[in-house]
């Protein structure tokens, strides 16, 4: 697979990036998601390229490339799928869809499969566990999976069907959902709905049973 | 005791979070309100309210404010911690989901009161649709006066950054946080001096909870009374409970602190039918679990330290039955061992030792004697390190021993798949299904 290179118009990306902060380094996680985003990946050339916008040796932003799980030193498919397979998600179902992933398309950890449509990743805790099992596509939300809903996302995604996450928003690629960490909005926030089930649970119970918070006294 | 919805009241609107249905609920006075204030009354009646930190140490957030110097010369910082990455935690990314716009007041509100005219949001990487949410809110807000120049025409400046971490746990560590703001690798600070004093660029600093800072506006506008008329006087106010696993209804319970583990799980639907509650973690992967016996136990900070653990982040993951203590806590370390950042060699050294012999009784093949040497370890890593990872990581162990010490030994003989087929504690398991 060929990387691509890092454009003139890449780094004036990157410039603005780094003007966004009041010192000019605090930039350099935004950045490397923008190089990954035009990459699919860091490359020593994605490095370089920030290393120059900072006035960084290539070494300093190495070493923290190198330190953070979600950027990679290798090339990404098209699509990148994260399953949690920390304790409760495991639990509840992460380790079998772990196992069926694997086997469906023949790959392991931070690999990817040989047309470069998908790289699979196991995950930690995603801050979605009361929807567990979950699994992420391009880091966008798949709550409460099944086996059967697996095969189906996979099936869509290698055909090229529309897929949306269960929180609304449609998945594009990996490159898309980085370009929006380095901080370039895609005003696609409105794709979600305001809450799910899981976040109104507590709210229904209240309005069913008649709960509400104390009234103010010292009033509005 | 009874649910509170105040920071959930209304996240069944359609539109839960756009500005035009915040303002609609009084979004955005409380804003007004204390620009009207000077910022030291705003830090009193946050200190007279007695809120404490939500993302897991309960430090009184007022008095955080107040340890801000003030007339020193240098610019000072308020940073959003939404580094939510704790196993078991998922409250913050919830609520900025739903009502970013709380937090985007509170935002505002607290950097006027530690007199910042720069604040950040640290969210971390991996959910896009929640930084979406964000970085929204943070437009509207600034497209509406609230944000920005003079707002208000109070003569206060203020400039918000969303900001996206990477995928590293330790980076919901408060001076690691900031070493990863500055575009560094994300490693914890030897404190003192702590961030009140030099933080973000040398520079004072407040580092505060998402939950916590969206938590402000509804004190401001209601008083410090109103929000103590909730809770116990040591625990104050309401609380995003967040109860997931086995239960029927796992999901987002805002209720006062001080209301009972059972009370939560009956809101919640109990355990899923035909099943059994065997062990349940207050707040987050890392403090010590409880079992059935405490479930009448407060949900307070004080009740739960007396009970030998914390209340954490207050979401509690309850297991049933079908659950090996054994898997979950090696799952647990490997966690800590893959997150520890490698700078203190007793959490780096440690976790990767434990977590080899504790997966070796998670296939049946543990010594006996190891039992006592995982815990010796555990007892080199707590106090040991520059951060709390450590001591996080020295925690499922010693918790789980304390109850179920006859599962490690039984792990010495038989693999813990076949004591506890894992097929029976997924969602979809047919056996017992709900």
């Amino acid at each position: 697979m060929s990387i691509k290179s890092i454009t003139d118009s890449d780094l004036e990306v990157l410039e603005s990036l780094a003007q966004r902060y009041p010192q000019r380094r605090s930039a350099l996680l935004p950045m490397l998601h923008y190089v990954q985003s035009v990459q699919g990946m860091v490359s020593p050339a994605g490095i370089q390229a920030c290393a120059k916008v900072l006035d960084l040796t290539p070494a300093e932003v190495a070493a923290v490339a190198t330190f953070y799980t979600m950027f990679k030193r290798f090339p990404m498919g098209k699509h990148h799928i994260g399953v949690c397979t920390n304790t409760l998600c495991a639990l509840l179902g992460g380790d079998e869809l772990w196992k069926q992933l694997t086997e469906t398309l023949g790959i392991g950890h931070d690999e990817t499969t040989p047309d470069a449509m998908f790289t699979l990743e196991r995950i930690e805790c995603q801050a979605a566990c009361t929807v567990a099992p979950v699994l992420t596509v391009n880091w966008e939300f798949m709550d409460s999976m099944t086996p059967e809903k697996v095969r189906d996302l996979i099936e869509k995604l290698k055909s090229g069907a529309p897929v949306k996450s269960t929180r609304g928003v449609e998945i594009t690629s990996i490159s898309d959902s980085e370009k929006l960490l380095a901080g370039i909005n895609d005003g696609k926030y409105s794709q979600s709905p305001g809450a799910d089930e899981s976040m109104l649970a507590g709210l229904k119970v209240a309005k069913e049973r008649n709960m509400t918070a104390p009234v103010s006294k010292a009033g509005k | 005791m009874a649910l509170t919805p105040v920071l959930t009241a209304h996240w069944d609107d359609p539109q839960s979070f756009e500005t035009e249905n915040y303002k609609k609920h009084g979004g955005y006075e409380a804003l007004k309100k204390s620009l009207k204030k000077t910022p030291d009354e705003v830090i009193n009646i946050v200190k007279d309210s007695g809120l404490r930190g939500r993302g897991g140490a309960g430090f009184p957030t007022g008095m955080k404010w107040s340890f801000v110097p003030q007339n020193d010369g240098k610019p000072h910082y308020l940073v959003v911690n939404a580094d939510e990455s704790e196993p078991g935690a998922c409250k913050d990314i919830p609520l900025m989901m739903a009502n970013p716009h709380a937090l985007v007041e509170g935002i505002a509100i607290g950097s006027y009161a530690i007199r910042a005219n720069h604040a950040f949001i640290y969210i971390r990487g991996e959910v896009p649709h929640v930084i979406r949410r964000v970085m929204n809110a943070v437009e509207q807000a600034y497209a509406n006066g609230l944000l920005g120049k003079n707002i208000q025409n109070s003569g206060f400046d203020l400039e918000v950054v969303v900001h996206a971490g990477a995928g590293a746990y330790i980076c919901g560590e408060e001076t690691a946080l900031l070493d990863s703001l500055e575009g560094r690798r994300g490693q914890p600070r030897l404190k003192p001096p702590f961030p009140a004093v030099a933080g973000l660029y040398a520079s004072p600093t407040v580092v505060n909870n998402a939950e916590t800072l969206a938590s402000v506006p509804a004190i401001i506008l209601n008083g410090a009374d109103w929000f103590k008329s909730m809770g116990t006087e040591k625990s104050p106010g309401f609380k995003l409970f967040a109860v997931s696993g086995h239960v029927n209804r796992p999901g987002i319970y805002e209720a006062a602190l001080g209301t009972p583990m059972s009370e939560l799980l009956d809101y919640a639907g109990g355990i899923r039918s035909g099943h059994k509650l065997k062990f349940w973690i207050p707040g987050g992967s890392s403090v010590p679990m409880l079992t059935p016996e405490h479930i009448d136990i407060p949900m307070t900070y004080e009740d739960l330290a007396a009970a030998g653990t914390m209340l954490g982040t207050g979401t509690p993951m309850m297991f049933d039955e079908t659950t090996s203590v054994v898997k979950a806590v090696t799952r647990w370390l490997e966690f800590y061992k893959h997150e520890s950042c490698g700078k203190c060699t007793p959490c780096r050294e440690g976790t990767y030792w434990i977590t080899g012999m504790l997966e070796k009784f998670e296939h049946g093949k543990g010594l006996e004697n190891e039992l006592s040497v995982i815990n010796d370890v555990c007892s080199q890593i707590a106090g040991r390190s520059f951060c709390a990872l450590g001591d996080a990581a020295a925690t499922p162990f010693p918790g789980a021993m304390k109850y179920f010490a006859d599962e490690f030994k039984q792990a010495t003989r038989v693999p813990v798949d076949l004591t506890f087929p894992p097929q029976e504690s997924t969602i979809f398991s047919k056996v017992g299904a709900k």
